[in-house]
């Protein structure tokens, strides 16, 4: 459901700031999903115990600090797109356009 | 808790005055974190409300009042077709993820009640995924310097 919002943020917004919300909405709902199905498969240890599976969170980890650093360069570009043009429509952000 | 994570989801995309939209999207950060409490994830759920509610929900803020303008909350919403091609694909593709869910043999796996601790994550972090952290730290080095040459490139060209 997260997912499916962030999906239709990134549709219909053209406001930079939302596109951050949206894909931010979607990094969160890719990061609860891994999560959950990490809690629901155990990985069978060498004696046939089931053992509780880490790789789920651990991988989780390192996307919320993924998250983080893109977050980080997208307001640095947001910050800089308005001192340009005063604006952070991206459909009116034409400046590299060929 | 999905009440309040996806409520606030849906008013980070929808409120009229961005200000709004970025309170609500701290929201549903600390919704999400709420949830990692209830999957038995508490360190996850301590990393996200530091990092996302600490670091990125505050960067966020003060980048919305840096360039918010008066004129974003009069501007016209998106057409109504755009709106319903949006509210379309984000129907569909959840319609597709939850059948997808449910087809998968998900339910033949016996789950156990005692969950990954600290000790397991920080194991795997320092042996097994040891050289994804040394890169994910230079992935965050380089995004830092990366967000500081932009602001300075444009400091010593105003009035571009």
């Amino acid at each position: 459901m997260l997912f499916g919002i962030g999906v239709y943020g990134l549709v219909t917004k053209r406001n930079a700031l939302r596109l951050l919300f949206a894909v931010e909405i979607i990094i969160n709902a890719a990061n609860l999903n891994l999560v959950a199905f990490g809690q629901y498969l155990p990985f069978e240890g060498s004696s046939q115990t089931l053992l509780p599976n880490a790789f789920g969170q651990t991988f989780v980890l390192f996307s919320i600090a993924l998250a983080a650093a893109e977050a980080a360069v997208i307001l640095a570009i947001v910050v800089v797109a308005y001192r340009l043009h005063r604006d952070v429509d991206v459909s009116k952000l034409k400046s590299l356009e060929g | 808790m999905m009440v309040v994570t996806v409520g606030s989801a849906i008013v980070a995309l929808e409120a009229k005055e961005i200000i709004y939209g970025a309170i609500g999207f701290a929201g549903s950060l600390f919704g999400v974190a709420a949830l990692f409490f209830l999957l038995d994830a508490p360190y996850v759920a301590v990393f996200q409300i530091a990092v996302y509610i600490g670091a990125v929900a505050v960067l966020i803020l003060f980048t919305v009042m840096l360039v918010r303008e008066e004129k974003w909350a009069k501007e016209p919403p998106a057409t109504s077709l755009a709106t319903i091609a949006g509210a379309l694909t984000g129907l569909a593709i959840t319609v597709a993820l939850v059948v997808a869910a449910f087809d998968t043999n998900l339910n033949q796996y016996t789950t156990i009640s005692n969950s990954a601790t600290f000790v397991d994550i920080g194991q795997l972090i320092s042996t097994g995924d040891a050289p994804v952290l040394l890169v994910l730290a230079l992935v965050l080095a380089a995004s830092v310097v990366g967000a500081l040459t932009l602001s300075r490139a444009d400091r010593e060209e105003p009035g571009r």
